[in-house]
């Protein structure tokens, strides 16, 4: 199969002299997001997410297991992400490629490194049982900036999350009810972490946020800020690419913090609807 | 967007699923995605079947593209070699096009193409056994509108669509080019490229194509007016 190779040297032109001239391809501002889509069920913890043609979609799971040794009153959080073919048609099977690696390691650090969740409320029994966590993200379709809907599908999946009650009968004995039984109890969510990604042109004198596909591909380089709703800047990362000046990473932090109010007031809309 | 009037949509098929046609008699032929079994007529992809005075077809929204001798692409240049070019046109291999295949090109005097470079061919062989072959060049010899495009902006979109852009009945192109000067080179490998001299313009025409896939006329007159006329 043919890898998917560099944009063709027309498009790059291209996009750049619209750039130049303030100009995106679906005519956004340079600070402006694509349209967002959070959509909820069927059932509690699953969400797929729509930034423009990106598709991400998200499942929270959980089961009961041993914790680790270190952290024996804590619960466990797994994230996987993993990029198929379907989304990604260049892809190299069987080996994780750069851009996984980073979107995995930045959710991880959004979501686990800043106790987004409440752990130390899934210990069951101490060193014995724990609930274990599991958010599966999906990538559906890719047009460009999948670590922000990456990231909002997570941490709306695990909002919207229910798992079950348990009680402890006896000394390692537990009983988990059914739904039925015993309402479903939601996670404890500390705050809600959001990536806004902005991408550099022409040695960092052009930016935009939320690239597409075709920017993602021209750009020099990126930033990843995630920011909480209480404008806390939870993770900066800035992996390669041209180097910025202080005002410029002050400027996006700005901007960052605008669009994360506008997304997070999206997530709590779309979840007391369901 | 309207379809040629001529076909008609039968019903969504489905791989595997024998596609009955006891109100066919005569002669009735074949198109892609559909074969025979034994004595009957079996779907081999997903996809809306077709029918065409007495020919039938699936119609599905794939974008990997299968070359056919004597179609136009517009392809990439990926890479350069001793002879010849390589060419993505998005199809299973890359595309070869040979230095002497343009049109005014000599062994000494060769149209300079560079790595990611559009150009706009036809193909002069192809095989499911060996790697495609382009030709900018007619069947005369001459260039014709062949060669590298310059400037402009491309479009990917499905092969149905595609076909469908190129029907001289698609309302669109009729659209813009009332009020744009549109240059334009449709591939069948699902690649248009254009180029209206203004960025405003090329953007314009590159979403109103793109969003008109699943709009009806009126639709798209109003959309295309409401962009364009003050």
């Amino acid at each position: 199969m043919v890898k998917e190779s560099e944009i063709s040297t027309n498009e790059r032109n291209f996009i750049l002299s619209g750039l130049k001239e303030g100009i995106r391809l679906d005519n956004r501002d340079p600070e402006e997001f694509r349209p967002l889509k959070i959509l909820f069920g069927p059932e509690h913890g699953r969400c797929e997410v729509r930034l423009g043609g990106t598709k991400v979609l998200a499942k929270v799971s959980c089961e009961v297991t041993r914790p680790y040794i270190d952290r024996s009153s804590e619960g466990i959080l797994i994230l996987n992400t993993e990029l198929s073919p379907m989304a990604f048609p260049g892809l190299d099977s069987g080996r994780p490629s750069d851009e996984e690696i980073l979107v995995s390691r930045i959710l991880e650090k959004a979501l686990k490194r800043n106790h987004a969740i409440d752990l130390e409320g899934l210990c069951i029994i101490r060193e014995k049982k724990v609930w274990t966590i599991r958010v599966d993200v999906h990538f559906l379709d890719n047009d460009g900036n999948i670590i922000d809907a990456a990231c909002i599908a997570a941490i709306s999946a695990l909002s919207h999350f229910r798992r079950p009650d348990v009680t402890v009968t006896g000394d390692d004995n537990i009983t988990i009810h059914s739904f039925e039984q015993r309402n479903p109890i939601p996670l404890t969510i500390h705050h809600t972490p959001i990536c806004v990604t902005f991408a550099f042109f022409e040695n960092g004198d052009l930016w935009v946020v939320d690239p597409c596909l075709q920017e993602e591909q021209i750009r020099q380089g990126d930033m990843t800020i995630t920011i909480n709703e209480n404008n806390e800047i939870c993770v900066l990362s800035k992996a390669g690419g041209v180097p910025l000046s202080m005002d410029q990473i002050v400027q996006c932090s700005k901007i960052a913090t605008s669009k994360v109010e506008l997304i997070t007031e999206q997530i709590r809309k779309a979840l007391a609807a369901n | 967007m309207k379809i040629d009037g001529n076909v008609e949509p039968i019903r969504v098929v489905l791989p595997g699923e024998p596609v009955l046609m006891e109100t066919v008699s005569g002669n009735l032929g074949l198109g892609p995605g559909l074969s025979r079994a034994e004595d009957s007529i079996v779907c081999t992809k997903a996809g809306v079947l077709m029918k065409k005075k007495d020919s039938w077809f699936v119609e599905s929204d794939e974008k990997r593209y299968i070359p056919v001798r004597g179609e136009n692409v517009v392809g990439k240049v990926t890479g350069r070699m001793a002879e010849y070019y390589r060419v993505d046109i998005g199809s299973a291999h890359l595309a070869i096009l040979s230095f002497l295949a343009i049109a005014g090109a000599t062994k000494k005097n060769r149209l300079d193409l560079n790595i990611g470079d559009l150009v706009y061919a036809r193909i002069s062989s192809a095989s499911r056994d060996i790697e495609p072959e382009l030709e900018c060049t007619d069947y005369e010899g001459k260039s014709k509108e062949y060669g590298k495009l310059k400037d402009g902006f491309l479009l990917k979109c499905s092969l149905r669509y595609c076909r469908r852009l190129m029907s001289p009945e698609s309302p669109i192109w009729k659209l813009l080019r009332e009020r744009i000067n549109l240059e334009v080179a449709i591939g069948s490998n699902g690649r248009v490229w254009f180029n209206s001299g203004t960025t405003r313009h090329t953007i314009l025409t590159y979403n109103a194509i793109k969003r008109s896939e699943t709009m009806t006329d009126e639709e798209c007159e109003t959309m295309v007016s409401k962009e364009l006329d003050f």
